[in-house]
């Protein structure tokens, strides 16, 4: 008798040290999964952020390399080049990607790099404790925005909408944003995952899901709460859905 | 066969070198005076159907060396003084990952944008682990167009075994003047070191996966490893010193130059022995592992030294470690892209030989 449903191969059987509700291992197990279904655990290589997915490469089992804080996307295309028949992940957070590494991201998308950013939002800095983050709701309180994101007075900016940003470039293929906020968008966001390393694996260019993700530590709240105000709040201004889809077999 | 003779510009000579090589994968981008060998690259590596990425910045640069070097690549990236700080972060990351690479620093004058001449201001970043943390890599300083060349092709190996980056610390100078040259063969890539630490091609390989990575948050467990890096650095000092010395056997005062500061100081030894006085040239070639022990036993034999540098005085504070004041160390520089002159450097001599 076959084996419906049960834990990934490309997951280890291990509890992660992420906090309770936190995103992460949900987003970790849904990448495994679709690894499995590709029959890719062998040929697939992730880089993992700074932050709190540092520790990714605990729970994958597969090959991973641990750049540097927002190079990530740098040093997935230098695998990505030399192991062109590979699945490569660059996985980053709101920090890496959208504050430190904005200038990586936005030219290895523009170079159309092939591998696939999965890019977890949850507004906030985690590891370094709550920090605010280019992707910070507006009026969202951080411990460096103690009276909530200002932008006007303390000009501290607006919150980033990466996808639409990276839609304007020419080597971008496949954008997308899901959340794991619920059954069905965990189910959602799993497909676009999907779409996108396959047509990695075709060779088609850039592809990247965003995933809007709970912090419940860093947003002082509990776990349910927590999910509460990602669909209050973050849903709201990150819409979901695919962003941009120019791959061969949409335009079919 | 024919030699394979050419004549070409420096920074020409060590593209095509770090090609014969079996450089797989060259990230570079633009500054002065080093841009001949990111256009070489890009012509050259293109047309073998390797990779050459024109990246959006330094940093971004030598994170892709990181990242390919990672793979298992032969890896690459050129700058210049003020790139090359940029590029201190990634340097760190790579010697704490224990990866192989080739930075190639075309240096010129500094601090900050500085300017576009020849400087070797960049001696103690070089040499001293620039980025952050308890970390070296070679350092390897040609004095000619040959000799640019010769060591990029070694650097590939040096790098390969020792797990350390290697970097040629070359100048404006060297980059940009031409000379004949010999280029090395292909280097056969059947023979090398097994890269059993490298990601990609698990399954078929059928390994443990691995994980490159410079993380460690257990104290002793990163000392461990930072001590045992230490050792192969112990082992390289043992064995990989390199230098040259042109007639210190008779000499009363020896110069201590390497790069261009040694071309001009050749020029002053040979004027200086026309004239009677006893000088010779000592020419550190490796200036990490820097020849300490060489200078000692020449210090114990009554020499006194006179260091020559393109800076206002970088590498002769490791000649006076060395010599640890058992003789006199004196200091002749240049700084601001200005080269010393042949005069200057044998007016400097005189005047500590009062002759």
């Amino acid at each position: 008798m076959e084996l419906a449903y049960g834990h990934p191969k490309s997951l280890k059987p291990i509890q992660t040290k992420y906090c309770p509700g936190c995103g992460h291992g949900v987003i970790h197990r849904v990448i495994a999964e679709v690894i499995d279904e590709l029959g890719l655990q062998g040929a697939s290589i992730i880089t993992n952020p700074v932050g709190c997915s540092i520790w990714a490469d605990l729970y994958f089992d597969f090959d991973s390399v641990q750049p540097a804080h927002g190079r990530t996307p740098a040093a997935a295309t230098g695998i990505k080049r030399v192991l062109p028949d590979h699945l490569v992940i660059c996985y980053q957070g709101d920090g890496d990607l959208a504050a430190i590494g904005t200038a990586e991201i936005i030219h290895a998308a523009n170079r159309g790099e092939k591998f696939t950013t999965i890019f977890v939002n949850n507004a906030i800095y985690g590891m370094t404790g709550g920090q605010m983050a280019p992707t910070t709701l507006v009026g969202q309180h951080a411990t460096t925005a103690p009276y909530g994101r200002d932008p006007v007075e303390a000009g501290m900016g607006y919150p980033i909408r990466v996808l639409e940003m990276l839609a304007t470039l020419g080597g971008t293929k496949y954008l997308a944003r899901g959340s794991v906020n619920n059954a069905a968008n965990i189910r959602k966001t799993k497909q676009y995952i999907k779409k996108a390393f396959e047509a990695q694996m075709r060779g088609e260019g850039f592809t990247m899901v965003e995933i809007l993700s709970p912090c419940p530590t860093n947003w002082s709240m509990g776990a349910g709460e927590s999910v509460e105000w990602l669909e209050k709040n973050m849903i709201p201004f990150y819409a979901l859905g695919e962003v941009k889809n120019t791959l061969e077999e949409a335009a079919k | 066969m024919a030699e394979d003779i050419r004549l070409m510009k420096g920074n020409e000579a060590i593209a095509e070198a770090a090609i014969r090589a079996g450089c797989r994968a060259y990230f570079g981008y633009p500054i002065t005076p080093q841009n001949e060998l990111t256009a070489y690259m890009a012509r050259h590596m293109l047309d073998r159907k390797r990779t050459f990425i024109q990246a959006e910045s330094e940093v971004s640069a030598i994170n892709m060396v990181y990242g390919a070097a990672a793979a298992g690549a032969r890896s690459m990236t050129s700058s210049s003084s003020p790139g090359v700080s940029l590029k201190q972060e990634g340097i760190s990351y790579i010697c704490g990952a224990d990866l192989p690479a080739v930075i190639v620093n075309v240096a010129r004058s500094g601090p900050g944008l500085g300017g576009i001449s020849p400087g070797q201001a960049d001696y103690f970043q070089s040499t001293r682990g620039g980025g952050h943390g308890d970390y070296y890599h070679f350092v390897l300083a040609p004095k000619s167009v040959q000799e640019a060349a010769d060591l990029t092709y070694e650097a590939f190996d040096l790098s390969d075994e020792w797990r350390i980056p290697a970097m040629i610390l070359a100048d404006g100078l060297i980059g940009q003047m031409m000379e004949g040259v010999v280029l090395p063969a292909e280097r056969d890539l059947s023979k090398l070191p097994k890269r059993s630490w490298a990601v990609g091609n698990q399954a078929k390989q059928g390994r443990p996966i691995n994980h490159v990575s410079s993380i460690n948050l257990v104290p002793l467990e990163l000392e461990a490893s930072v001590r045992a890096r230490f050792e192969r650095y112990a082992k390289i000092k043992e064995t990989l010193v390199r230098f040259e010395e042109t007639q210190v056997e008779d000499a009363d005062l020896v110069i201590v130059a390497y790069g261009t500061s040694a071309r001009v100081s050749l020029g002053a030894l040979q004027e200086a022995r026309k004239a009677g006085l006893k000088v010779g040239l000592f020419r550190p070639i490796t200036l990490w592992p820097f020849p300490e022990k060489r200078l000692a036993e020449l210090a114990g034999k009554g020499k006194r030294f006179l260091a020559v540098e393109m800076s206002m005085g970088q590498m002769v504070e490791d000649v006076r470690l060395a010599v640890n004041g058992k003789a006199p160390v004196d200091f002749y520089g240049r700084c601001g892209g200005v080269i010393p002159t042949e005069d200057e450097v044998l007016a400097a001599a005189r005047k500590i030989l009062g002759k």
